[in-house]
């Protein structure tokens, strides 16, 4: 269970490059949901990934996230309770480290690092039989460096070492954006196979409207910092890409005939 | 002979320099300034702890965590007040020069008549062969020096197995990650800050040892002697990864010490050819400077080339 409330984060605060990056945002998202995030571009949808796992700490608000307030613990502390997969697909995974150190790191997560044997026979053994479902053929390959792997193969690996250890909330920064169309697709298919079977409660910013159609069983819009649209239960399951496509066509135009508005308003009276 | 076995002493206790400055710099990620200061701290407090009696066998490892103490406090000003790394250590080696003068009480402690670790050595070899000079290859060589050189590269094989198996630990795998990808680990519940100073730690431990064992091998302890260590270890590392590629840790560890020897081997040579040795750190610090350079310029050069060829 996560709950957001009354979310505050300003950027560059004070300077001519000020963003309002988070203009009061509260939503909350209950166990075993799905809930997928779209906005334009600078619409704050990241910001707000980023608030809950913890990158930076809001101005003002509180974070809620399986019943203890989150709001001040550092990024390395909320990561016991959070799976995460970024936009980058080389940030989620250490290059240099083989994929069976990069697993072993993974599977410590929420646990203290002692002296123990970082890559274990019984690690290697339930790794080969997970990265084999993939069907990539890595099952082979689990010393190699995870850095001479594809951007698809270190976002699908990512994104089970994300749920190796079953997180309270998984994290999905548009993880999809900066792929191929086939690995894209890939990724998608076994994310939605992952959460499903995990029973996963998840958070997935896109930019992509079919997949904002397509998954998840709440949609949320974000404009400008804030929520504005809320698509739950029937509602998100009739919702079409199309549709989501013209609503942002009339955010556009709508604040288009603010600024002129504002002008108007400028030449008349100043 | 003795030039060489020296030489060859001097590249594997160095190693333990060449492996410390390959912690910080290579995997951490982290231009750690401290080790000039380290370095003299190790050999300072070894050298006071021998000069009051103390044993060699707990003199030599007291230097370690002294060392660490000291990268702790460049990591600590690094990651918990953000300062800028270059300038942390910086601060931590000039602090560290009035430290070592306060634990030494002067500039200099001669350890000559002191009961050292060389000492220990040479009377166990003289034990062992009987007599206070071999024949080694038709050479004539004390027992003391071949002493030395057996049991160095035993005692530096066995550090670096440590930091070896260290290494492929929970803790030593997420501190190789750290420098690798801080966004990455950080996700995964580690705080990025604790690994690097602990990084830090150790790097310095090991060039404090380094020291430790160096003022007991020439039989000082001065104050002066961590200037250019930098450079030094810089320029062994560099030669390790020619030697044997950045490809996996164990080769990684292996590639600094081969290339502390071999570094000291290419000094002794170019000694012996008739260096000035007041020339060496600035021919050190341009060997560096053309190791560096040189993967950027390969590409320039092949560019050039082609056109060349085509025109």
């Amino acid at each position: 269970m996560l709950e957001i409330v009354g979310a505050r984060k300003t950027f560059h605060a004070g300077s001519v490059n000020e963003v309002r990056a988070l203009a009061g945002v509260t939503v909350s998202i209950p166990p075993g949901s799905f809930t997928v995030v779209i906005g334009t571009n600078g619409s704050g949808k990241s910001t707000l990934l980023n608030a809950v796992a913890g990158s930076f700490l809001l101005d003002e608000g509180k974070v809620r996230l399986a019943g203890q307030d989150i709001t001040h613990w550092p990024e390395h502390g909320r990561a016991a309770l959070l799976g995460r997969v970024f936009q980058n697909p080389f940030t989620g995974t250490a290059p240099q480290l083989s994929i069976a150190e990069n697993f072993a790191l993974a599977a410590r997560r929420g646990y203290t690092r002692g002296l123990g044997w970082a890559v274990n026979a019984g690690l290697r053994r339930q790794l080969g039989e997970v990265v084999a479902q993939l069907g990539m053929g890595l099952e082979d390959r689990l010393d190699t460096p995870i850095g001479t792997l594809s951007g698809g193969q270190r976002q699908a690996l990512t994104l089970l070492m994300a749920t190796w250890q079953k997180p309270q909330l998984l994290l999905l920064d548009e993880h999809t954006a900066a792929l191929d169309p086939k690995s894209a697709d890939q990724v998608v298919t076994l994310t939605e196979k992952i959460i499903a079977r995990q029973q996963l409660t998840a958070l997935m910013v896109t930019h992509s409207m079919q997949q904002a159609a397509r998954f998840g069983d709440r949609l949320v819009m974000m404009h400008r910092g804030q929520i504005i649209e809320d698509f739950a239960a029937d509602r998100k399951k009739r919702v079409r890409a199309e549709e989501l496509l013209e609503r942002f066509e009339e955010l556009r135009r709508s604040e288009l005939l603010d600024e002129s508005a504002a002008e108007m308003l400028e030449r008349c009276y100043v | 002979m003795s030039l060489l076995i020296g030489s060859l002493t001097l590249g594997f206790i160095l190693a333990l320099l060449a492996l410390g400055v390959h912690i910080s710099f290579y995997i951490f990620d982290f231009p750690d300034m401290t080790a000039e200061g380290s370095i003299t701290l190790g050999a300072a407090v070894a050298a006071v702890l021998l000069a009051k009696g103390c044993h060699p066998l707990l003199a030599t490892p007291a230097a370690f965590f002294v060392g660490g103490m000291a990268g702790a406090v460049t990591g600590i000003q690094a990651m918990k007040f953000k300062i800028n790394k270059l300038l942390a250590g910086i601060m931590t080696m000039t602090a560290l020069y009035s430290v070592n003068l306060r634990i030494m009480g002067r500039s200099n402690i001669p350890l000559m008549n002191e009961k050292t670790l060389v000492t220990e050595v040479e009377s166990l070899s003289r034990r062992l062969l009987g007599t206070s000079t071999i024949n080694l290859l038709h050479w004539e060589v004390s027992s003391r020096d071949v002493g030395q050189l057996a049991l160095c590269p035993l005692l530096i094989a066995l550090v670096a197995l440590i930091l070896y198996f260290f290494f492929r630990t929970n803790l030593g795998t997420a501190m190789r990650a750290t420098g690798d990808n801080a966004q990455m680990i950080r996700a995964q519940g580690v705080d990025d800050g604790t690994m690097i100073i602990l990084g830090l730690a150790v790097s310095n431990g090991l060039i404090a040892l380094s020291g430790a064992l160096l003022a007991q091998y020439q039989g000082f302890a001065d104050v002066q002697m961590g200037i250019g260590m930098v450079v030094w270890g810089l320029a062994s590392v560099i030669i390790g990864e020619a030697l044997v590629g950045t490809r996996d840790l164990g080769y990684t560890i292996t590639g600094a010490v081969m290339g502390s020897v071999l570094f000291r081997l290419l000094v002794a040579i170019a000694l012996r050819w008739g260096m000035n040795p007041n020339d060496l750190k600035l021919t050190t610090a341009l060997f560096v400077f053309l190791a560096l350079i040189t993967p950027k310029m390969i590409p320039y050069f092949k560019a050039r080339l082609r056109r060349f060829a085509h025109a």
